[in-house]
């Protein structure tokens, strides 16, 4: 039976999205989901309250009313009179020890400053490869010898020959390549090390080319010292935990045991013991008449320490790729280093680098345990010549939270990058 | 016509030690042998050469000397003139005692932050936050020396709870009359145990143990007649009854001794010192704060379809929350739980920084600057350590292989 449709109505357009009851948008209903939702909920938001109210009256006076000028604590005091500000003139007065140490020569400062700045040409093409062009890495590459170079000064002609040798190495790494991956690696190393001896005896020879004035390790201090171990001891330890990692997984037994035995030794001791090995034991197992210092000492230990922890992250790399990969690099007849090198290594690395990261902040905040070894970090200055002097006994509030922002910039930052990283490289994503 | 052959001869040549995968990993283990017995023969010439010139030796000898030195806070009865070994027992000894209540205090900093960071109220997850990322980026030895320099600086000193010679009010008191905050520590009260006193706590003990196997009937009960036995009232009569009998029947012998102001200072109670509480909290409130995060994990990693199924089931909320989603919860959160427990053991030995004396201050602190015999001395720290990590982690181990799925 038909029916007469001529009178019926048919909206041709969409209805526009009508707005949401009042009440159910805006800061009116934020705050009544947030904050109110419930009495416990009020409660709690009440709690909340009070506890930012408290921190910040007393943080707000403090840095408000606080004094950047005056020379010691005692002008200070007078200073303040009362106001609940803090004494900040301890920072105007000692952000050089607290940066630099108290036995870096002050006339250099430039120096490791000018280091620091050129970290941040340096390490954006390795940390940004996605956004920032490949011949960048150059920068990247150059700058342990220019920092070397800067920190430590001494002729020019020592960072070019370590350079040189390992360009040398490197070239005839791939020269020889074709021959396997052990004659290569002997063949690097062979020719890196002939050049080094080379440019070491050229530099014995003319200490004064283009030198700058060299400044003794046992100088370095204060935060400049943290950054110093906290670089040179996650990149040292990155090519050593990936050697770890392969040597745990490898079916040869004895290489397999030793490796578990270091990783397993290294992870179960806590770090001031093998600081406690390079201050006082480790100076035993040199040759009798070599003298080296503390600071190398310290990084050889605190490397092998962060390589068995890295080694681990790596292996869990490792472990976490399909079998197939392994297999797929075997039925393309690749022999162990190729298939490491070409397959699983750059897949297993790109799993693990936020693994890597969170041991590279772990381990730059355990750089601060050489204070109880008696060397000058951040900590050991503020503990030792800055607090303890006449002038400022007592700043502990200001000295110790400029030692926390310091820290915590640096950690933070480096976090939320390795969060940022994890996004990018999750490459399920559709 | 095919003919057989046989396979070709495998003789045995020289350069099959390389070329040949059969024999290259005999080979490459021969070379890293022949290295390790190098450098390792190289260290030990170095080691004894250095040894010879400076006229040591290696031997423990010195733990049986008397240490010398008083050590400020002694589970089991130490004084100078008992032996390093001694000291060394003394010192391992308050390592466990700081690591074990860290481990408890920090457990409980961690699940309320992870919980709380989860909460729909939005002031409480950004205070969270705030805690977990400022504790988490800032070096715990910094947080050490913070808390031990306020409760040194901050807490009131000990005079201001003396009673002045006019015999008026002193100007403070005792919390509730029983505590007492001071720059010198927390004076708390202590349980003493008379004769017979041992046998009420063990009691006690037992009692716990009780609870657990009354736990294992009812679910063995429930599970063979599907009827639920009562739990808590029960488990509550179990926890006190036997134990009061006992402290009745032997007449009291365990009382409360309340810290006390005398003439100069506290008397009776038990001080807690500023570095045992600076350390305790420290490392409670740091690792808190990771311990936060794996909990925030470990409940985000349950899906919510495991809630609403159960819901489906018909199974009410408490239960849902104890049957469904913890234990799904605690197979993610338990494992880097674990680990934090080592990190706090390991980090105790920062106790060095404060002066509170646990084994790195004992044998790695003033015994070895004493002795001088550096060698010997890190190397039984090292192995005191080493041998709690490889308990806590067999234990791990044994705790994955226990909640391990069980799949068919």
């Amino acid at each position: 039976m038909a029916q007469d449709h001529s009178t019926a109505f048919v909206r041709t357009q969409e209805i526009p999205p009508a707005p949401p009851p009042p009440g159910e948008t805006g800061a009116v209903h934020w705050i009544k989901t947030n904050l109110i939702s419930s009495v416990p909920n009020a409660i709690a938001t009440a709690v909340g309250i009070y506890v930012v109210y408290w921190l910040l009256s007393g943080l707000i006076p403090w840095i408000v009313n606080g004094t950047w000028v005056t020379n010691n604590i005692r002008e200070c005091r007078e200073v303040l009179a009362g106001s609940g500000g803090g004494c900040f003139s301890v920072l105007t007065e000692r952000y050089a020890q607290m940066l630099f140490g108290f036995e870096y020569p002050s006339e250099f400062y430039w120096r490791p400053s000018l280091a620091f700045a050129l970290l941040f040409f340096a390490v954006p093409p390795a940390l940004f490869p996605m956004y920032l062009p490949r011949w960048m890495l150059i920068a990247t590459g150059l700058y342990p010898f220019v920092a070397f170079w800067l920190i430590w000064g001494g002729t020019i002609l020592t960072p070019i020959g370590a350079l040189a040798g390992v360009m040398v190495g490197y070239y005839a790494f791939t020269k020889l390549d074709k021959y396997g991956f052990a004659a290569a690696l002997g063949g690097g190393v062979v020719g890196a090390w002939v050049v080094w001896q080379a440019f070491g005896m050229i530099a014995g020879g003319m200490p004064g080319f283009i030198a700058l004035e060299a400044v003794e390790s046992r100088n370095m201090g204060g935060f400049m010292l943290n950054m110093i171990l906290g670089v040179v001891c996650v990149s040292l330890s990155i090519p050593l935990g990936i050697v770890l990692a392969l040597g745990r997984q490898s079916s040869m037994p004895l290489i397999k045991i030793v490796c578990v035995v270091f990783i397993e030794f290294v992870r179960g001791v806590p770090l001031i013991t093998l600081l406690f090995v390079a201050n006082v034991v480790l100076a035993y197992f040199f040759p009798p008449d070599s003298n080296i210092d503390l600071i190398l000492r310290v990084i050889i230990m605190i490397t092998m320490f962060s390589a068995a922890y890295i080694a681990e992250v790596i292996r869990g790399g490792l472990a976490a790729l399909p079998t197939g990969q392994y297999e797929a690099a075997d039925s393309l007849g690749l022999n162990y280093a190729q298939a490491m090198r070409l397959i699983i290594l750059p897949q297993a690395l790109k799993i693990s680098i936020p693994g890597i990261v969170n041991v590279a902040v772990g381990l730059f905040k355990d750089t601060t345990l050489v204070s109880v070894i008696s060397m000058f970090d951040l900590v050991g200055m503020i503990r030792g010549p800055i607090l303890s002097s006449t002038d400022w006994a007592g700043v502990y509030w200001e000295t110790w939270a400029f030692a926390c922002i310091l820290f915590f910039v640096v950690c933070f930052g480096i976090s939320k990058y390795s969060q940022w990283l994890e996004g990018q490289l999750r490459t399920d994503r559709h | 016509m095919t003919t057989l052959s046989d396979p070709p001869k495998s003789d045995f040549r020289i350069g099959m030690l390389l070329s040949d995968t059969r024999y290259r990993s005999y080979t490459f283990q021969f070379i890293a042998l022949m290295a390790i017995i190098l450098s390792v023969s190289y260290l030990v010439s170095n080691l004894l050469a250095n040894l010879d010139r400076l006229g040591q030796d290696l031997s423990y000898e010195f733990l049986g000397a008397p240490a010398g030195y008083d050590i400020n806070q002694q589970p089991i009865p130490y004084n100078s003139q008992d032996t390093h070994l001694r000291a060394t027992v003394v010192g391992a000894m308050n390592t466990l005692i700081v690591a074990f209540l860290a481990c408890v205090t920090a457990t409980i900093f961690g699940v309320i932050a992870g919980v709380l960071r989860l909460s729909n109220n939005w002031i409480i997850s950004k205070l969270m936050s705030v805690y977990v990322e400022i504790f988490r980026n800032i070096p715990v030895l910094i947080w050490l020396i913070i808390i031990f320099t306020i409760t040194a600086n901050v807490f009131a000193p000990i005079a201001e709870f003396r009673i002045p010679r006019d015999g008026s009010d002193p100007a403070r008191t005792l919390i509730f009359g029983v505590m007492a905050f001071t720059n010198q520590g927390v004076f708390v009260p202590r349980l003493t145990f008379d004769a017979g006193g041992m046998f009420v706590f063990w009691t006690f003990i037992a009692s716990i143990i009780g609870i657990f196997v009354y736990k294992s009937y009812v679910k063995k009960h429930l599970f063979a007649t599907g009827k639920e036995l009562p739990f808590w009232l029960p488990a509550l009569a179990i926890l006190v009854v036997p134990t009061l009998v006992m402290y009745l029947v032997l007449g009291r012998p365990v009382g409360v001794q309340l810290p006390e102001m005398g003439r100069f200072r506290f008397e009776g109670g038990l001080q807690l010192r500023t570095s045992f509480i600076a350390l305790w909290f420290a490392l409670s409130i740091y690792t808190g704060a990771f311990i936060a995060e794996n909990v925030r994990a470990g409940i985000l990693a349950i899906s919510k379809g495991q809630t609403e199924a159960a819901a489906a089931l018909g199974i009410r909320p408490g239960r849902i929350m104890s049957l469904v989603v913890l234990p799904q919860a605690l197979r993610v959160i338990i494992p880097p739980l674990i680990s934090q427990y080592l990190n706090i053991t390991k980090n105790s030995s920062l106790a060095i920084a404060v002066g509170y004396m646990d084994l790195t201050g004992t044998l790695g602190g003033i015994t070895l600057n004493q002795t001088g015999r550096a060698i010997e001395c890190v190397l039984l720290l090292m192995l005191f350590y080493l041998t709690i990590s490889l308990l806590i982690s067999l234990f791990m181990n044994w705790y994955n292989n226990s909640v391990k799925l069980k799949e068919r």
